[in-house]
């Protein structure tokens, strides 16, 4: 780790100024990926912004328009076990319960789950070439070890995945992200928060330097009949999804009016296809039609050496995950596969 | 105060409090005044020259001390053998920072020592080195061509090559009615025990040190650092009290060690160096493997033939064998039998053994084949197991010591529910869950080596043992004190085992599931000779009601001696102390293997665990349900740490089969996973319902004590008993470790 100027800001506009100067000025809350990144000198920083301070962005708050706002601040943890969490959007707290481990849950925030890094190997070894961590020298994941990496929507210069459950959940609620900065506030759909890498695998996502994330604001509409968390992964806990599946189902006796669903694991961002939902609307809930639905999300999909197995599993997973988001109470813990 | 006998009660260690509350000092922990740091640099490239070094950065920075490089290093000694440690393979062992050449990607290429470790460890970062890189080799099976016989050496006595065929293996398997073919690969380990390695060196002036040494042998440390420093032994006291882990991987002094004594012999200073956890990653692991099997049997089921190819990874300087292949004749009574081990020289680092090396590996292709067998025969696999079950061991036509492994069978079979199984792959279902048991034999050797204990008699009637053994935290320091109360007849309270000392009297490191019997008999040898001082004594006191008693009429307890026939006739140790006007009594002795007794033996522990697995039907996610292992170790001294080493094992078979490999990338000759994060051994989750028997295994002729060894055996049998319940469960034969569920789909 390189030595860095620490900071604190107490709020919003004070933060984004501390940012200003340099683009190596960067945001800690919780540390729990940041400070990876920079003992591995996977990123340099010249001052670490500490936005823990900023108390409007700690709270869980129900907002008119009967939706939610989630602070940015707010700990996984906390958000996880919130009673209105747990109550109306509860495919968010098992996706959340599902990720990383209690310790890290307790200290990662809501901001920066949709900020962490990929877990590609070669991302965080400085010794190998990788395009997202240093631009134009080559990705080692096409002809290495790609158990891990995409099957929809990679580059030629970057498979590497998104790594967060809790985005996976958000993603299929449809948040938005609320975004404050130099030139004033902003709000982006959960689609558009998150970037293909193309070629320039550099750039994770659409937050500008110096923006902060105030918030995420859940619609009012949190599927709390039916829903699913599904990850599939290496071990019973503490690692990354292989697949995983978030679904979101509004039913009406056995036909289906509205359909949500999201993969992790797969992708650079949180894979949703809004086709295939509009497949689903007004459709019978069966197996079938499911089947037909991840066909349709996994159009195009691209397995390497490692991971060609991503494919069949991740329309296994969809299908199975749909099923379960049938009978909500089946779940177990981890977001293991039941039924 | 402890009830007598000590042996068979499941005494808590005694240790624990002090390690549950962290007073226990490990290597990096201890605070000498002075102290500097050292941070290692490691190599970015897999093979090639250093050319260039650039340390300009560094000397600017505050609070650095030294660097040392191949080009600055002080001359250590000149012949390998001289850096030969006690386990070194043959070969020319790896010399840390002696010529610019890099043989492995994370080889040890320089120190810097600082003030402060942050200041050591950021300094390292800003060494620059140019290297001239050339073309290198890090997969096994990819390079399976270029398999040599491994070269011969003193590591050799301890694991001997291959036996010779026996009969003739091609023409009885061509003609064989029954017969099963497989290939197997297993993954590349790393131990990482929970403790990192490090070396706190304590400079005492004159060419003396004080060490305070992650190892499993401190006297292989000492001898080490002798030797390369050409120092007196005498002046090198190396003390390991308490290990965090080991698994084999501190059966050779690790690079820390030559690293923080060469800084601190030349700064002449004391100095500590600690590996981080990538680290960790830099020298030994468990070794890929690919072994080749073959087996035949008759129409009714007898093991007629076997075949087992091995071919293990090593490094370019060392040839690191295990015994992998030689396993199945111990077993299994087949006529003709074509055993071959070979290696293949990778630029990588020398494997070194990790917890029953080589047994677990072999016998995992062993008991799959016999799984196959099994199957191709319409024979229960457990069947199959007991018609040719062996009461002699077959490969030398030698009775066993003591073979439990029926009772294993039985036993654990009885627990386990072996009974309800419906052998058809696939029949066994809950709810979207396939169901699969299978079973699965294990083998371990019983090794003894010899062992020193001296033993003090204080005036206060407490005994003092001093050994050099260390703990690894298998138990060792408990089940000694229970084994000397046993033999002097004083509570555990009035018992200290001194031990993790090089200067105490000598022990090997500690590996083979050997020191329980190592150390442990020469205790009771000690003891005994004590006892005879101490009887000796007492009949000297002058009125002594002993005087005229015969030594075998006079009884050892309650820390007194008595009279056999009226044992209110006493005298305690401590009157004994007193009326003698000694402060103490001392007696010291050597004990080992009966050599000649065993010669006419083989002697091995056996294990028998059975599996159960649930898959499900179309995501082929793996879950170990529940497992049963029963190990037939001869005399069990604690059952508690005895079963807590066997749950450990037992966990680390799932990991292996299910969970844990090093992710090695050919193209960059390098590991990938070098973190706890992504290198995956089984969380809490992971694991459900597991069980351990031990059998009743009477051994009178192993020594004195009756004692196997449970370090290892736990783990032998259960990736085959795992990989058999998966088949058992899907039909599917995945011979590859670990099994990922995808192979499932």
């Amino acid at each position: 780790m390189n030595n860095f100027a620490y900071a604190k800001a107490t709020d919003v506009n004070q933060a984004s100024a501390q940012l200003n100067g340099s683009t190596q000025n960067k945001i800690v809350a919780g540390g729990t990926n940041i400070n990876d990144l920079l003992k591995y000198f996977v990123t340099q920083a010249d001052k670490l912004v500490d936005i823990n301070p900023i108390i409007d962005n700690h709270t869980i708050t129900q907002l008119d328009n009967g939706g939610v706002r989630l602070g940015a601040l707010v700990t996984n943890a906390d958000t996880a076990y919130h009673p209105i969490i747990e109550r109306d959007y509860p495919l968010l707290s098992k996706a959340i319960l599902a990720g990383a481990s209690a310790q890290i849950r307790n200290m990662a925030t809501n901001g920066g789950n949709l900020n962490q890094r990929t877990r590609c190997y070669y991302f965080y070894d400085v010794n190998t070439p990788c395009n997202k961590r240093e631009p134009g020298s080559g990705c080692s994941a096409i002809k290495g070890y790609n158990r891990i990496h995409a099957i929809l929507g990679q580059s030629e210069s970057c498979i590497a995945v998104f790594p967060s459950d809790m985005c996976v959940a958000l993603a299929a609620l449809g948040a938005t992200v609320n975004i404050t900065g130099p030139d004033g506030d902003r709000i982006l759909a959960f689609a558009d928060y998150h970037r293909l890498p193309g070629d320039t695998p550099h750039i994770d996502n659409n937050l500008k330097h110096g923006e902060i994330i105030t918030g995420i604001d859940l619609p009012a509409k949190g599927f709390e009949k039916n829903y699913s968390y599904l990850k599939l992964r290496d071990r019973a806990s503490y690692s990354f999804a292989l697949v995983s599946v978030a679904i979101g189902f509004d039913l009406d006796g056995t036909i289906i009016s509205e359909a949500r669903i999201a993969l992790g694991g797969v992708a650079h961002k949180p894979w949703r296809v809004s086709e295939a939902e509009d497949f689903l609307k007004r459709k019978k809930a069966t197996r079938e039609n499911f089947a037909a639905a991840a066909d349709i999300i996994l159009q195009g999909a691209v397995g390497y050496e490692h991971n060609n197995f991503k494919i069949p599993l991740a329309k296994r997973a969809i299908i199975r995950n749909c099923m379960m988001a049938l009978n909500p109470e089946s779940q177990r813990p981890g977001a293991q596969p039941s039924l | 105060m402890t009830k007598l006998p000590s042996i068979g009660q499941p005494v808590s260690r005694l240790e624990g409090r002090q390690k549950v509350t962290g007073s226990a000092k490990y290597a990096g922990e201890y605070n000498v005044s002075d102290l500097l740091y050292g941070y290692v640099v490691n190599s970015t490239i897999t093979k090639g020259k250093i050319t260039a070094i650039d340390t300009s950065a560094v000397k600017a920075l505050k609070g650095v001390e030294a660097i040392f490089t191949h080009e600055n290093r002080p001359s250590t000694a000149w012949f390998d053998l001289q850096y030969a440690d006690m386990d070194a393979p043959p070969g020319t062992v790896f010399k840390p920072l002696h010529d610019n050449k890099i043989k492995f990607n994370g080889q040890p290429i320089a120190l810097v020592v600082a003030q402060d470790f942050e200041t050591a460890r950021y300094a390292a970062t800003l060494i620059k080195f140019e290297y001239e890189e050339e073309a290198f080799i890090t997969g096994l099976v990819t390079n399976l061509d270029k398999a040599h016989e491994p070269k011969k050496g003193l590591a050799t006595m301890l694991k001997p090559p291959p036996p010779p065929p026996v009969g003739d293996f091609e023409k009885a398997y061509s003609c064989a009615p029954v017969k099963v073919a497989a290939q197997y690969t297993h993954a590349t380990e790393h131990h990482n025990p929970l403790e990192m390695y490090a070396s706190t060196v304590v400079y005492e002036g004159k060419g003396k040190l004080t060490i305070y040494d992650k190892t499993q042998g401190t006297i292989n440390s000492q001898l080490f650092v002798a030797n390369v420093f050409g120092l007196h032994y005498k002046d090198v006291r190396v003390l390991s009290p308490f290990v965090g882990g080991g698994f084999g991987s501190g059966l050779r002094p690790q690079y820390q060690l030559f690293m923080a004594v060469m800084a601190s012999l030349e700064l002449k200073h004391n100095v500590r160096v600690t590996l981080d956890r990538s680290q960790m990653f830099t020298f030994g692991h468990r070794p890929q493997t690919v072994q080749n099997l073959r087996f035949a049997a008759d129409a009714e089921g007898n093991v007629t033939a076997m075949n087992h190819s091995g071919i293990g990874e090593t490094s370019s300087y060392e040839d690191y064998a295990e015994i992998l292949t030689s396993w199945s004749h111990m077993l299994y009574p087949a006529k003709n039998t074509l055993f071959e081990y070979d290696l293949v020289s990778l630029d990588l680092p020398t494997p070194i053994d990790m917890r029953a090396p080589g047994g677990v590996s072999g016998m995992h292709a062993i008991e799959c084949m016999m799984d196959e067998l099994a199957y191709e025969l319409k024979m229960d696999p457990l069947e199959l197991r007991l018609k040719n079950y062996s009461e002699t061991d077959p490969s030398t036509g030698k009775p066993y010591t003591s073979k439990a492994l029926k009772q294993c069978y039985l036993e654990a079979a009885e627990k386990f529910g072996w009974d309800k199984r419906n052998p058809q792959p696939g029949s066994m279902q809950r709810g979207n869950k396939l169901v699969g048991y299978g079973m699965a034999t294990g083998i371990w050797d019983a090794y003894q080596f010899p062992a020193r204990v001296q033993v003090i008699l204080t005036k206060e009637g407490k005994l003092i043992l001093h050994n050099a053994t260390t703990d690894i935290g298998t138990g060792t320091m408990t089940v000694m004190t229970q084994v000397a109360a046993d033999e002097i007849g004083l509570p555990l309270e009035d018992i200290t085992f001194d031990y993790g000392d090089s200067k105490k009297p000598f022990s090997m490191f500690q590996g083979g599931s050997a020191i329980t019997s190592s150390t442990g008999v020469a205790i009771v040898a000690v003891v005994k000779e004590l006892k005879k001082k101490i009887i000796k004594k007492a009949k000297g006191i002058k009125g002594s009601p002993f005087s005229d008693i015969k030594d075998e009429d006079i009884i050892f307890k309650d820390g007194a001696i008595a009279l056999r026939s009226n044992p209110e006739l006493a005298l305690s140790f401590k009157d004994i102390m007193t009326l003698i006007k000694e402060t103490e009594l001392k007696a010291k002795k050597m004990a080992g293997p009966d050599v000649l007794k065993l010669k006419n033996y083989s002697k091995a522990t056996h294990s028998a665990s059975f599996v159960e697995v649930e898959v499900d039907k179309e995501l082929g996610t793996i879950t170990v349900t529940r497992a049963v292992t029963a190990v037939a170790a001869g005399r069990i001294i604690n059952p508690k740490t005895a079963r807590s080493q066997v749950l450990g094992s037992m966990i680390w078979g799932i990991s292996k089969a299910l969970h844990e490999e090093t992710i090695l990338d050919e193209n960059l000759g390098k590991y990938m996973n070098a973190n706890l994060g992504e290198y995956h051994i089984p969380v809490h989750a992971d694991i459900h319902d597991l069980d351990v028997i031990f059998a009743d295994e009477k051994d009178e002729l192993i020594n004195e004590l009756g004692i196997k060894g449970v370090g290892e055996i736990g783990l032998v049998a259960i990736p085959a008993a795992i990989a058999n319940a998966i088949y058992h469960a899907t039909g599917k034969r995945i011979n590859s470790l670990p099994i990922h569920f995808d192979a499932l789909l």
